[in-house]
């Protein structure tokens, strides 16, 4: 097996959570390839798994059984300590609550990952700045997150995902908690700084207003992908 | 990240004062009560710094500290004069004896008595006469502290100063007539009573009537004479106690220390200094900790390794330790020092502040654990869960 030149190659991935004497089934043998320059939307209903499967993609919860290629690493057979400076250097997160240090400043905000890297403070924040420029946010580089609206704030973290150019974006639910205006722009600046040739991205989703943006849709249900449909961008 | 981590520190006010006011309480009650009690116990043996002419203090074999006067014959003061490597030996008369005020007001007074013809074992310093007065007829001299307060005269209305005891004011010790000619600084001592001195002659007569009245005998061992090897010829000789300086003050101070509840009753303030520190400094570290929990599993997520997460929470609660022992002994210095004209002892040395620091140490070391637990122990995939 191989993961073909895909980001992620995923075949029958499993993982159950126990608690006390009962055991849940959160992921039941999924399949599922994400292709370069690709965004991927996975969507389905709540407790699905989509949540777990991006955990598990991105390294940051290990599954029982089945095999995890990202760009063609086996996260299953990695150490802990592999596994994470594999993350600080091919992974961007993007949270539903934006996950910001609320004492930082948006450009100390965006530039953690950098820093997590080793890179110097003063090239880390000139590189921060220039990502919180193209994100529009050019002129909010000293305020704290507080002083910014949710899209703001979102489109703070995606520059933050962005700034030490990673291979795979995650991103967990991005507009849920935006108008839908605001979710729009999020997504649009998702789709046009985020996306390239050499790089993929998977959004779990409930938002339909934003299922245009997605280049394939992944649909989830009860631990397993029940559908995979292309779905052409409008923007 | 180090920067982050003092950011995140510093980002949340409320809990950065609160851990910073708890380790300062913490490192105030333990510098403090410390201080007090090495201040306590330096007084334990203060009245024998202040007589630093002789070198060995020779006394009856059962006396356990300074107080503790256990009188001998006056023939002992021959005998120690006789061994051999005694440069010269003076008696030296110490007992609590009570005065009489002017306004009829009864005292209990420490009366010393210096040996008649040389004096030595007079006050560290005079402020007004001189030691050589005490030659004069019924002549005392009364410590400063004492004038003062207890042997000051009292105010005829309410609310008025006392008047302290000048020089030439009489006043009666067991009805004899004892006129002020000088007061003298001494250091405060273990007992609080006035210090009188007078001639070891005068004393005595001052003393009730008994068969023994030396309480010490003061010695000075010759010149290439080992005061060690002294004490134990003296030992030898007399059948006497015999002790270097060093020596009594040792006896004394460890006397107060096995033998009083002045260890146990500052030892347990110290301790409740501890426990309170620890217990307010952890559970508000802990809590900083729960609350930026999704924080720092964010940084996991995003590639912080545990070394460096356990680096940011050392470096945070070492930061706040060192602000709050700062504080907590500039507060205990201030306290110290505003205290410093009063009754208190206060003592602080370089060994408190040592002391002081390594538990402050300890607590926010203790603090982080707890904290560095839950943070190494942290899924990163904390960081998907609203």
């Amino acid at each position: 097996m191989g993961s073909n030149g895909n980001a992620v190659y995923l075949r029958g991935i499993t993982k159950t959570y126990v608690s006390g004497l009962s055991r849940v089934f959160a992921l039941r043998g999924v399949d599922l390839d994400v292709h370069m320059g690709e965004l991927l939307m996975l969507v389905g209903p709540s407790g699905c798994g989509k949540t777990t499967l991006i955990s598990v993609v991105a390294g940051i919860l290990d599954h029982d059984e089945g095999e995890n290629l990202v760009f063609g690493n086996d996260l299953r057979t990695m150490s802990q300590s592999k596994k994470t400076a594999f993350r600080g250097t091919n992974l961007g997160f993007v949270f539903q609550t934006y996950n910001l240090i609320p004492s930082l400043t948006t450009i100390e905000n965006v530039s953690i990952p950098l820093l997590i890297l080793g890179q110097q403070r003063k090239s880390a924040l000139s590189r921060s700045r220039e990502m919180l420029e193209a994100v529009g946010l050019g002129d909010k580089l000293n305020a704290l997150p507080a002083a910014l609206s949710g899209g703001q704030q979102q489109r703070v973290a995606i520059a933050r995902a962005l700034v030490h150019n990673p291979r795979l974006i995650v991103c967990d639910e991005p507009t849920s908690a935006l108008d839908a205006d605001t979710g729009r722009i999020v997504m649009e600046v998702l789709r046009h700084t985020a996306l390239a040739e050499n790089r993929a991205l998977i959004i779990v989703t409930h938002d339909n207003r934003i299922f245009h943006f997605a280049d394939r849709i992944a649909r989830m249900d009860d631990g397993r992908i029940v559908l995979v449909e292309p779905q052409v961008a409008t923007s | 990240m180090y920067r982050i981590a003092l950011k995140m520190l510093m980002g949340d006010r409320g809990k950065y004062v609160g851990l910073i006011m708890g380790l300062t309480f913490a490192a105030l009650l333990i510098t403090q009560q410390s201080a007090i009690f090495t201040g306590l116990m330096t007084r334990t043996y203060s009245f024998i710094n202040d007589l630093s002419q002789p070198d060995i203090w020779v006394m009856d074999p059962k006396v356990q500290f300074i107080d503790d006067i256990k009188p001998l014959q006056d023939t002992e003061l021959f005998r120690v004069r006789g061994v051999t490597g005694v440069e010269w030996a003076v008696p030296l008369y110490k007992g609590l004896l009570k005065a009489r005020l002017e306004d009829g007001n009864f005292q209990i007074v420490n009366v010393l008595g210096l040996d008649d013809a040389t004096l030595i074992g007079g006050p560290p310093q005079m402020i007004q006469g001189h030691l050589s007065d005490l030659r004069r007829q019924d002549a005392v001299i009364v410590n400063d502290v004492g004038a003062a307060t207890r042997l000051a005269r009292r105010p005829k209305g309410e609310g008025g100063k006392p008047i302290p005891l000048q020089v030439g004011d009489v006043l009666e010790i067991n009805d004899r007539r004892a006129v002020v000619v000088g007061i003298s600084k001494v250091s405060r001592t273990f007992q609080s009573q006035p210090v009188i001195y007078t001639t070891y002659t005068r004393a005595t007569n001052f003393a009730p009537r008994e068969r023994k009245l030396l309480s010490f005998v003061l010695v000075k061992a010759a010149d290439g004479v080992n005061p060690t090897e002294l004490v134990q010829r003296i030992k030898q000789s007399t059948g006497l106690a015999a002790y270097t300086a060093q020596e009594f003050k040792d006896l004394s101070y460890n006397f107060y220390m096995k033998s009083t509840g002045i260890p146990i009753n500052f030892g347990i303030a110290v301790m409740l200094g501890f426990l309170i520190g620890t217990a307010i400094a952890g559970q508000t570290f802990y809590n900083f900790t729960l609350e930026n929990l999704r924080y720092f599993g964010t940084l996991k997520a995003m590639g912080t390794t545990n070394g460096v997460l356990l680096r940011m929470i050392l470096l945070q609660a070492l930061v706040v330790g060192v602000l709050g022992f700062g504080l907590g002994v500039g507060s205990a210095s201030l306290f110290g020092y505003l205290m410093k004209e009063t009754e208190l002892a206060f003592r602080l040395v370089a060994e408190i502040l040592f002391f002081a620091g390594g538990a402050i140490f300890l607590i926010v070391i203790l603090s982080a654990l707890i904290s560095i637990r839950k943070v190494m122990k942290l899924e990163p995939a904390i960081v998907f869960k609203t």
